[in-house]
C-alpha cells in the first residue's frame, strides 16, 4: 500500500494556478526524485505535504487514510519529516543537541539526561554509518556531517515519509556522496524519501523513481531506469512535452 | 558487545583533545587569570587592598553587579539585550522603599517590589517576542519610561526612613554572615572565621541556579539553541515567544533583587540609584565571555566579568590613580575580550 498518496491536487492563490491536478503515490522505502525549473510548482507541492499550505482541490492520504494536515507539527504527527535546504541547526549547539531539539529527554525531576541523548544520537548516526560524533559541535562540521545530523533528527520519530529540500545544492563533491547515502540508508529503514533537487545527477545516483513538474502540472513520473538525463533536462524545459 | 563498546567510543570522543586545552580556549579561563593576577599584585602593591574591610567593599560592590549581569548573560545567550535593568532596579529600590515609609511590612514590600520589577520584564518580552521589535529599541525605550515611573512614584523625595521594618532591611542588604574558612588553612594559612557580605551569598546562589538552568533542563537548552539559531528553534518546536519573554523576567527579577539589596546597604534610595548599571553589567557579560550575536554564555563568566571590573575599579583608587582613568581600562578589556574571540575564531573556522 502506498505511504503517501496524492489524488488530484491543486493550489492556487487567488488567480495564479501553482499546482495542477497532481497526482503522486509514494512507495515504503522508495526513493522519489521531484525536479522541475523554478516556479515548477515544486515547493508548492513539498509545502502541502509539510503541512504548511493547504490544498485548494484534491485529497492526500498517508498510509490508505484521508488526512488534512493542520501545520507542520501535525504532518509531523503524522509520520512526515522535513530536511529543510538550511538545515535549521543551531551551530552552537553540539549534534546531539541538535537532533533532540525540542525533544529532549529528560528524567522525572525534568533534567536533561545527556547519557540517554548521546547514546540515542550515537546509534542514529552507527545507523547511518556516519562518522559524525554526537558530542561535536555543529559549527565545526562538514557539510555532510550537518547533513547527518538533520537526517539523524528526522529518524527519532521514526517517520514514514523523510522530504529532503536540496540537499546537496551548497556541499562539495565528497560530501554529496556521503548525502546519498544517507538517503540509501533511509531506503534500508523502508522509509520513503522525496528528494527535491536540482542535480540531475543526484536524482539518477539515488532514486527509484522520478516526477517532473513544469508550470504547476505533472508532466512526467517515470521510473529512473526507464528515462535518461537527456530527457529530464527536456522535460524540465519543456523542450519534451510530456513523457 | 563490541558493536556496544565501539558506540561507547565514538560517543565518547570529542574535538577538543584534553582538558588543558578546553581550558586555554575558554576566554573566561583568561579573564578568570587576568582578576588574580591583579589581585596577587594589588595585595603586594598596596597595604590597603588585602584588608579584610577593603575585601568586604569589594566583594559586595562587585557581586551587586554580578547579580544582574548574570540574569543579562541569559538574555545576551538568548540573542538578546536589555538596557532596562538600571531602570528596574531604581524600580524595585523605590517600590520597596515607598511601601516601607509607608510602614508596610518587609515581606509585603519584597512582593510588590518582585511584582514591579516582574512587570518590567513582561512588558519587554511581549514587546519583543510577541510584538516582534528589536530588544536594543525596546530595551533603550522602556530604560527612560521605568526609570520616569520610578520617579513619579517617588515624587521626588529622597527616602531614608523605611518604616518598622528598617533594621531588617538594612541586616538584610548591608549585612554579612561569618562563614568559617579554616578547612582551606592547608593552602591559605591565615583562612579563619570571616565575614561574607549577604550580596556576595545572595550572588552566590543566583550563579548557582542559573549555572545549573542553563545547563541541565530544557529552558536552558531552549535559551542556547534561540540564540544559536531562532528559525531552527521555531522549526524544532521549541516554544520560542514564552522563552523569550522568560528570559527577560529573569533578568529583571535579577535586577529587582539587586536593587533591593542596595538600599538596605545605601539606607537611602536616590533619584539616580542604578543610573548606568546596564552598561557596566553589559560590559562584565561580555567581559565574561557572553557574545552579543548570541548562543555564548555562563554564568560563571558573568561573576568573573563583573569581579574584574571591580577589581579595575578599586585598584585605580587604592593605587592613587585618577579614577577617570576606570572607563579606559575597563572599556580596553571590553575590546580584549572581544578580539579575543575574534582570534579563537580564526582557529577554528576552516
Amino acid at each position: 500500500m502506498a505511504v503517501l498518496e496524492l489524488d488530484s491536487v491543486s493550489k492556487h492563490f487567488g488567480a495564479i494556478e501553482a499546482l495542477n491536478n497532481v497526482s503522486l503515490k509514494i512507495e515504503p522505502g522508495e526513493v522519489v526524485g521531484l525536479v522541475g525549473d523554478n516556479g515548477a510548482g515544486k515547493s508548492t507541492l513539498v509545502k502541502i505535504i509539510a503541512g504548511n499550505f493547504h490544498q485548494s482541490a484534491g485529497k492526500l492520504q498517508i498510509d490508505g487514510k484521508v488526512e488534512m494536515l493542520s501545520s507542520p507539527s501535525d504532518a509531523r504527527r503524522k509520520g512526515i519529516e522535513i530536511v529543510y535546504q538550511d538545515l535549521a541547526l543551531a551551530d552552537n549547539l553540539t549534534a546531539a543537541a541538535n537532533i533532540f531539539l525540542g525533544r529532549e529527554v529528560t528524567s522525572r525531576f525534568g533534567i536533561l539526561d545527556y547519557k540517554a541523548m548521546y547514546k540515542r544520537a550515537g546509534e542514529l548516526f552507527a545507523e547511518l554509518k556516519s562518522e559524525t560524533r554526537p558530542r561535536d559541535i555543529v559549527r565545526r562540521m562538514s557539510g555532510g556531517q550537518r547533513q547527518a545530523v538533520a537526517i539523524a533528527r528526522t529518524r527519532l520519530s521514526n517517520p514514514k515519509i523523510v522530504l529532503m529540500d536540496e540537499p546537496t545544492a551548497a556541499i562539495s563533491v565528497r560530501q554529496v556522496a556521503e548525502v546519498l547515502n544517507l538517503i540509501r540508508r533511509l531506503k534500508d529503514q523502508k522509509i520513503a524519501v522525496i528528494l527535491i533537487s536540482h542535480r540531475i545527477p543526484d536524482i539518477f545516483a539515488v532514486c527509484d523513481r522520478l516526477v517532473v513538474l513544469r508550470r504547476g502540472g505533472k508532466v512526467a513520473d517515470k521510473r529512473i531506469d526507464a528515462t535518461s538525463p537527456e530527457e529530464v533536462t527536456g522535460l524540465i524545459t519543456g523542450a519534451i512535452r510530456e513523457a | 558487545m563490541s558493536t556496544d563498546s565501539t558506540l561507547a567510543a565514538v560517543i565518547d570522543k570529542q574535538t577538543n583533545k584534553g582538558f588543558i586545552a578546553w581550558m586555554v580556549s575558554r576566554q573566561v579561563f583568561w579573564i578568570f587569570l587576568a582578576t588574580i593576577l591583579a589581585f596577587i599584585y594589588l595585595s603586594i602593591a598596596t597595604k590597603t587592598f588585602m584588608t579584610p574591610q577593603n575585601l568586604f567593599n569589594v566583594t559586595r560592590n562587585f557581586s551587586l553587579v554580578a547579580i544582574i549581569a548574570v540574569g543579562m548573560t541569559v538574555v545576551i545567550i538568548a540573542g538578546g539585550i536589555d538596557l532596562t535593568v538600571g531602570a528596574t532596579l531604581l524600580m524595585a529600590a523605590m517600590v520597596t522603599g515607598v511601601s516601607m515609609a509607608a510602614d508596610m511590612p518587609l515581606w509585603q514590600a519584597v512582593i510588590l517590589a518582585i511584582l514591579a520589577s516582574g512587570a518590567v520584564g513582561l512588558a519587554n518580552g511581549l514587546l519583543i517576542a510577541v510584538a516582534g521589535m528589536p530588544p536594543f529599541v525596546i530595551t533603550l525605550g522602556m530604560m527612560s519610561i521605568v526609570r520616569s515611573l520610578a520617579l513619579v512614584l517617588s515624587n521626588n523625595k529622597l527616602i531614608s526612613d523605611f518604616g518598622p521594618d528598617q533594621d531588617l532591611l538594612y541586616s538584610i542588604g548591608g549585612g554579612s554572615q561569618y562563614i568559617d574558612f579554616s578547612f582551606l588553612q592547608f593552602i591559605l594559612p591565615q583562612a579563619h572565621v570571616i565575614p561574607i557580605p549577604n550580596p556576595v551569598l545572595f550572588m552566590v546562589v543566583v550563579a548557582l541556579i542559573t549555572g545549573f538552568l542553563l545547563r541541565w533542563t530544557q529552558w536552558g537548552r531552549w535559551v542556547f539553541a534561540i540564540g544559536g539559531n531562532e528559525k531552527a528553534a521555531i522549526l524544532t518546536g521549541v516554544p520560542v515567544k514564552t522563552i523569550k519573554v522568560s528570559v527577560y523576567m529573569y533578568v529583571a527579577l535579577c535586577a529587582g533583587l539587586s536593587g533591593f539589596l542596595e538600599i538596605g546597604w545605601l539606607g537611602t534610595v536616590t533619584a539616580n540609584q542604578g543610573f548606568g548599571r546596564e552598561l557596566i553589567v553589559i560590559a562584565a557579560s561580555v567581559i565574561g565571555g557572553a557574545n552579543l550575536v548570541g548562543g555564548i554564555g555562563t554564568a560563571f563568566g558573568a561573576v568573573v566579568g563583573s569581579a574584574l571590573i571591580e577589581v579595575i575599579r578599586n585598584s585605580l583608587t587604592l593605587l592613587g590613580i585618577n579614577s577617570f582613568w576606570q572607563g579606559t581600562f575597563v572599556g580596553g578589556f571590553i575590546i580584549l575580550a572581544v578580539s579575543f574571540d575574534r582570534l579563537r575564531n580564526k582557529d577554528t573556522s576552516e
